[in-house]
């Protein structure tokens, strides 16, 4: 089993997601310079950063570069697809995603941790969550919030398309836990098939005690068993 | 024949814009309230093309699957011919 860790100018979280896959969850992995190819790989994650500088737009130039193919390809053959922060903003600007990430509602960069309840614990990424569980994983980000018009949020909601929300403690949706101004506390999206997952926290930045969580482990986790399941059929 | 075309784009009415608000809100304290203020991006082009026609074409595209995000843009584009 080998993932792809998909590297642009710009990315910068493309390291953590490499020890956390290799060094803790013991996968192997490559980094994947967007001009080469991508061919033979169980599943990608395009990591955080800002690349190409957030110019335009965050994520605009990544989603438009044609190794964006070779991820819609993979896609397709339903292997598994996971954009954590800039990699999520690219995912949606590429259209693997529905809606926008937008300049969070008080204009700042946030950089904090935050509780977000699983919602969906059926996806290739959240097969190791209890439905409803309430995990701590950091968020660092300026652009986060989720936006789509409403007929894509209602769509998101009937099909347990929404992985993750922030919450407060007891597992709330209120706006004062809402770090960004997110529609309806969105943190991270599947698409229909589920198995492409947008979220803005950081897994990578929760996969060991001493950094103060492991929840985020749970998601590469979750990558790993359901990659194994399709391997086995 | 040559073309210049200027596009403007901008956030769909009634969508949050975070950093106009704040330079609203700066104008404000200078002395100068307003009823609204919107901030916008203009892309100055240059290009060859057969007709007026064409030229909008291929700049409309250039819209729709780069410069502006159609899930929360508007964007316009005013086009004349260079002399």
């Amino acid at each position: 089993m080998k993932i792809a860790i998909l590297q642009f100018g710009g990315s910068n979280c493309d390291f953590d997601v490499q020890y956390v896959l290799s060094e803790i969850i013991g996968v192997g992995t490559d980094l994947v310079w967007y001009k080469d190819e991508l061919n033979g790989y169980d599943g990608v994650v395009i990591p955080g950063g800002f690349s190409y500088g957030d110019y335009l737009r965050a994520g605009a130039i990544a989603a438009r570069a044609p190794i964006m193919n070779s991820i819609r390809r993979m896609a397709e053959k339903g292997l598994p697809v996971i954009g954590i922060c800039n990699g999520f903003q690219i995912l949606v600007e590429s259209g693997l995603l529905p809606g926008a990430l937008m300049t969070n509602k008080y204009p700042k960069f946030r950089c904090q941790w935050v509780n977000l309840k699983v919602e969906n614990n059926t996806s290739p990424f959240t097969n190791e969550f209890k439905k409803g569980e309430i995990i701590r994983i950091p968020i660092a980000h300026m652009e986060g919030n989720y936006f789509a018009d409403d007929s894509v949020i209602s769509e998101l909601n009937s099909r347990q398309r929404v992985a993750f929300r922030y919450v407060d403690p007891g597992g709330n949706t209120t706006d004062e836990v809402n770090p960004n101004g997110s529609k309806q506390n969105i943190a991270g999206i599947l698409n229909r098939q589920g198995n492409v997952l947008g979220m803005m926290p950081h897994p990578e930045r929760a996969s060991e005690a001493v950094l103060g969580s492991t929840d985020g482990k749970k998601i590469f986790h979750s990558m790993i068993k359901y990659i194994s399941s399709l391997v086995s059929t | 024949m040559q073309y210049h075309i200027e596009v403007t784009i901008g956030l769909k009415d009634g969508m949050l814009d975070p950093a106009a608000a704040t330079i609203k809100k700066a104008l404000e304290h200078l002395g100068y309230p307003t009823d609204s203020l919107q901030m916008q991006k203009k892309f100055i082009i240059d290009l060859n093309e057969a007709s007026s026609d064409e030229a909008y074409d291929k700049v409309d595209e250039m819209c729709k699957r780069l410069l502006a995000n159609p899930v929360i843009h508007n964007y316009n584009i005013v086009i004349e011919e260079s002399v």
